[in-house]
C-alpha cells in the first residue's frame, strides 16, 4: 500500500519548484533590525517579557507563552528593544503587538545557552518543558507550538510519529531544500520527537517530485543505521501536505472531525520542525532561523533562505535579486493557502514558509473581478479533499443557515483553495468558507460566554436569598436572645406575653 | 356470597380504578403546564447581559413574562434585530425592531475602571448582575473582563465616575508595555 493517495480527490497542479532549488540555500546576514511579532502565525499572541530599551542578546527569550496556542519568542539579534507596539503583521487580523529590536552589531550570544547533547537522557515530560522554552513551532505554516502539540499527543497515546515533508503547495520548495542539504538534521529532529513521544515508528512522508530529497533522507536513514524510521514517497497530488490528508495517505485512517490525529494514534511534524529541534540539540539555539523560499515571477532571482525570525521581508527579496516586472501582490504562503501581505516592512514570522512575490499570472486562475452566478458543473465536488459539497456549502453559507453549515462539513473543510482553483464561475468559495467558519467560532464564543454569564447570574441570586435568609434567621436569634434577658433581668415578671 | 362474585367485584374495581388513572394521567399528559420548558428555550436565545433594560430583574424574568404573553419581544437592545428574530421564530410570530424606549442597540462593550481614581467604596459591587467586580471596602476594584457582560449597571453606582465602558475588541487585555 505503499504511496498511495487514499484521501479523496485532490488535484495534481503545476509545479514552480525548480528555479528556486537550482541554487542552495543562502545564508541571511543579521538583519540591522528585527520585528518579532508575538503572534507568529498561531492566531495568538505570546506575552513580552521585556520592556522598551532593554538590551537583549541573540537568543534571549523576549516573550514566554501566554493564551494557549501562542509560544515562546527569543530574540533574533543582540541589541536594544526600541518598540513594543502594534504593528502590520502576517495574521489573520492583518495586524499584532511586535518587539522591535535594533542591532548592536556585536551578535553577542546569550551565555545561557547551551547545546543539549544529554538529550536521551531526559524524559518525555523534561524534553516537552525544555521544547516549550525553546519556542519551537510548527514550521509547516500554523506556527502550532509543538510543545502542546506532543502534549496531546501523549495524552492520547499516539505511537507513531509522522514527519511531513510532503509540501505540495505548487510554488514552495523550502522543505525540500532542506532535506537536500540538512537530511542528517531532520533525523535528529525525529529521534528527539520520538523520544518525546516515547514513538516506536516514524515515517517521512514525502511527495515523489522531489528525488533528489527522497534520496537524501533516505542516505542519511540508512548511514545512522536509524531503526524505526521510514521513508514513505507520495504521489505529488495537492493537498497532499495537509495535516488531515496526509494521515489518511500514511496510515488509511479519517481523522474524526474537529479532532487531532492522535486519536487515530499518529502525530504530525514538519520536517522543518525536526530541524529546527537538531538545531536545539546541538547548537543550543531556541527557534531563531528558518528556511523560507522567496519565489515568484515578481522576484529576480527565486531562492532559498535562511532567515532569522523578525528579519523585515524587504531584506528577503532583495536577497532574490529584488522586485522585477510589476508585482501585484506580496504572499506569506503559496499561492493556494498564502495570506495577502500588507507590505514588505512585516518581519519574517515563523509560520512563513514562503514569501511569493506574485504577478497577476501566477494567481491565475483565482484572481478574478467577476463573480458569476454557481452554474451547478459540480467540478468542486470532484476535487475537494475532505470529501464535502462545495455548492450545497456555498448555498448555505449565503444563507446563513446554521444548521445547514454544521451538516455539510463546514468544519472540515481545509481551506485548500481547490474549490475556487477549478471554480468555472470564479467564485471565491475558499474565503467563503473560511468566514463561515469564523461567524460559527464567534457565535459558538458568545453563546459559551452567555451560558457562563447565566449561570453566573444564578448562582449570586442563590447566594443572595441564602444571605436573606441567613439575616432573618441572625435576626429573629437576637430577638429571641433580648426576649430571654428580659425575663431573666425581672424574675418577678410573668412569663411570656402571657 | 360466593368467592366467584368476590373475585368479580374486586375485577371490577380494579379495572374502574385504572380507566380512571389512565385518564388522568392521559390528561395531565395533554393539559401540561409547558410554559417553563417555553421559558428556558427564550432564555436560551437571549443575550444574558442581566441589564434589566428590558425592565425585567434580568433575562430570565423577562423569558417568563414573554412565555406568559405579558411582554412583547422587542424589548431587548443588546440582543438586537438577530435575538428577536430568533424568538419571534421561536414563538412563530413577526420579528419587529427593538422598541426604542427600552435602548438600542450598541456594539458589544465591558465596563472598566479607572484604578487612578477608584477611592475604593464597594458601591458598584452589589449592583453587578454577574459578580464581575472584584474589590472590598477601601481596596481597589477591578473588572473581570471576561465575566463582564456590559450590562452598564455599575456607571451609576459609582459616586466618583471612574467606570466606562470599553469596546469589547479594543481594549487590551495586557497594556503595551512602553510602547514608544
Amino acid at each position: 500500500m505503499q504511496g498511495r493517495n487514499r484521501f479523496p480527490a485532490g488535484l495534481v497542479l503545476e509545479s514552480h519548484k525548480q528555479f528556486p532549488l537550482d541554487l542552495p540555500i543562502v545564508e541571511l546576514p543579521a538583519p540591522p533590525c528585527v520585528v518579532l511579532a508575538l503572534d507568529q502565525g498561531s492566531g495568538r499572541e505570546a506575552e513580552p517579557v521585556v520592556a522598551n530599551g532593554d538590551r537583549v542578546a541573540f537568543g534571549s527569550t523576549v516573550a514566554r507563552p501566554g493564551a494557549a496556542g501562542s509560544a515562546a519568542l527569543h530574540a533574533t539579534i543582540s541589541g536594544r528593544v526600541v518598540a513594543i507596539e502594534t504593528r502590520e503583521a502576517a495574521t489573520p487580523s492583518g495586524h499584532s503587538t511586535c518587539i522591535v529590536i535594533e542591532s548592536d552589531g556585536e551578535d553577542r550570544r546569550d551565555p545561557a545557552l547551551r547545546t543539549h547533547p544529554d538529550y536521551p537522557s531526559l524524559d518525555p515530560d523534561q524534553l516537552v518543558v525544555a521544547l516549550r522554552a525553546a519556542g519551537i513551532v510548527g514550521l509547516g505554516g500554523a506556527a502550532f507550538p509543538t510543545a502542546t502539540k506532543l502534549e496531546a499527543a501523549r495524552a492520547r497515546g499516539a505511537r507513531k510519529l509522522v514527519l511531513n515533508g510532503a509540501e505540495c503547495e505548487p510554488w514552495i520548495c523550502c522543505d525540500d531544500a532542506l532535506l537536500r542539504e540538512q537530511a542528517a538534521d531532520v533525523l535528529l529532529g525525529a529521534h528527539v520527537l520520538m523520544q518525546a513521544l516515547a514513538a516506536d515508528s516514524c515515517v517521512v512522508a514525502i511527495e515523489d517530485d522531489k528525488p533528489h530529497a527522497i534520496e537524501a533522507m533516505r542516505a542519511s536513514v540508512a548511514a545512522a543505521g536509524a531503526t524505526g524510521i521510514t521513508v514513505q514517497v507520495l504521489p505529488a497530488i495537492y493537498p497532499q501536505g495537509a495535516e488531515r490528508q496526509l494521515v489518511t495517505a500514511v496510515t488509511g485512517d479519517e481523522v474524526p472531525s474537529r479532532g487531532w490525529p492522535a486519536e487515530v494514534g499518529v502525530t504530525c511534524q514538519n520536517v522543518a520542525t525536526a530541524a529546527a529541534i537538531a538545531r536545539w540539540v546541538l547548537t543550543g539555539e531556541p527557534c531563531l532561523t528558518r528556511v523560507v523560499t522567496v519565489t515568484g515571477s515578481g522576484v529576480a532571482r527565486p531562492c532559498n533562505v535562511r532567515a532569522r525570525i523578525g528579519t523585515p521581508l524587504a531584506a528577503l527579496v532583495e536577497a532574490a535579486g529584488g522586485y522585477r516586472d510589476t508585482p501585484l501582490q506580496l504572499i506569506a504562503g503559496g499561492n493556494m493557502t498564502g495570506r495577502a501581505l500588507p507590505s514588505d516592512g512585516i518581519g519574517l514570522a515563523k509560520a512563513m514558509n514562503c514569501v511569493l512575490v506574485a504577478t497577476r499570472a501566477d494567481l491565475e486562475p483565482r484572481i478574478s473581478a467577476f463573480e458569476r452566478p454557481c452554474i451547478r458543473c459540480g467540478d468542486c465536488a470532484t476535487v475537494c479533499p475532505a470529501g464535502l459539497l462545495p455548492q450545497q456549502l456555498h448555498r448555505a453559507a449565503r444563507a446563513d443557515d446554521e444548521s445547514g453549515l454544521r451538516g455539510l462539513g463546514i468544519w472540515d473543510c481545509i481551506d485548500c483553495g481547490l474549490c475556487d482553483y477549478v471554480c468555472p464561475s470564479q467564485i471565491p468559495l475558499a474565503y467563503r468558507f473560511r468566514s463561515a467558519q469564523s461567524v460559527l467560532r464567534e457565535r459558538e464564543a458568545a453563546a459559551r460566554k452567555a451560558t457562563a454569564a447565566r449561570e453566573r447570574h444564578e448562582r449570586r441570586g442563590r447566594r443572595l436569598e441564602q444571605a436573606a435568609l441567613a439575616e432573618q434567621h441572625a435576626f429573629d436569634a437576637a430577638r429571641r436572645r433580648a426576649l430571654g434577658n428580659d425575663t431573666a433581668a425581672r424574675p418577678d415578671a410573668p412569663d411570656g406575653t402571657s | 356470597m360466593s368467592a366467584a362474585a368476590i373475585v368479580v367485584a374486586c375485577l371490577v374495581a380494579a379495572l374502574f380504578a385504572l380507566t380512571i388513572g389512565a385518564g388522568l394521567g392521559w390528561a395531565a399528559a395533554r393539559t401540561r403546564d409547558r410554559t417553563d420548558e417555553l421559558v428556558a428555550r427564550i432564555d436560551a436565545l437571549l443575550p444574558q447581559t442581566q441589564c434589566g433594560q428590558c425592565l425585567y430583574p434580568g433575562c430570565r424574568p423577562y423569558a417568563t413574562a414573554i412565555a406568559r404573553g405579558e411582554a412583547d419581544i422587542d424589548r431587548c437592545p443588546p440582543g438586537g434585530e438577530a435575538t428577536i428574530r430568533a424568538i419571534a421564530l421561536l414563538l412563530d410570530r413577526a420579528p419587529r425592531p427593538v422598541d426604542p424606549s427600552y435602548g438600542v442597540t450598541k456594539e458589544a462593550v465591558v465596563a472598566w475602571i479607572d484604578e487612578d481614581r477608584c477611592i475604593g467604596c464597594a458601591r458598584c459591587l452589589p449592583p453587578c448582575p454577574v459578580d464581575a467586580i472584584v474589590g472590598a471596602p477601601r481596596f481597589m476594584h477591578t473588572v473581570i473582563r471576561d465575566q463582564c457582560t456590559g450590562c452598564e449597571l455599575c456607571i451609576p453606582a459609582c459616586p466618583v465616575d471612574c467606570i466606562e465602558l470599553r469596546p469589547l475588541a479594543a481594549s487590551s487585555p495586557t497594556p503595551l508595555l512602553g510602547s514608544a
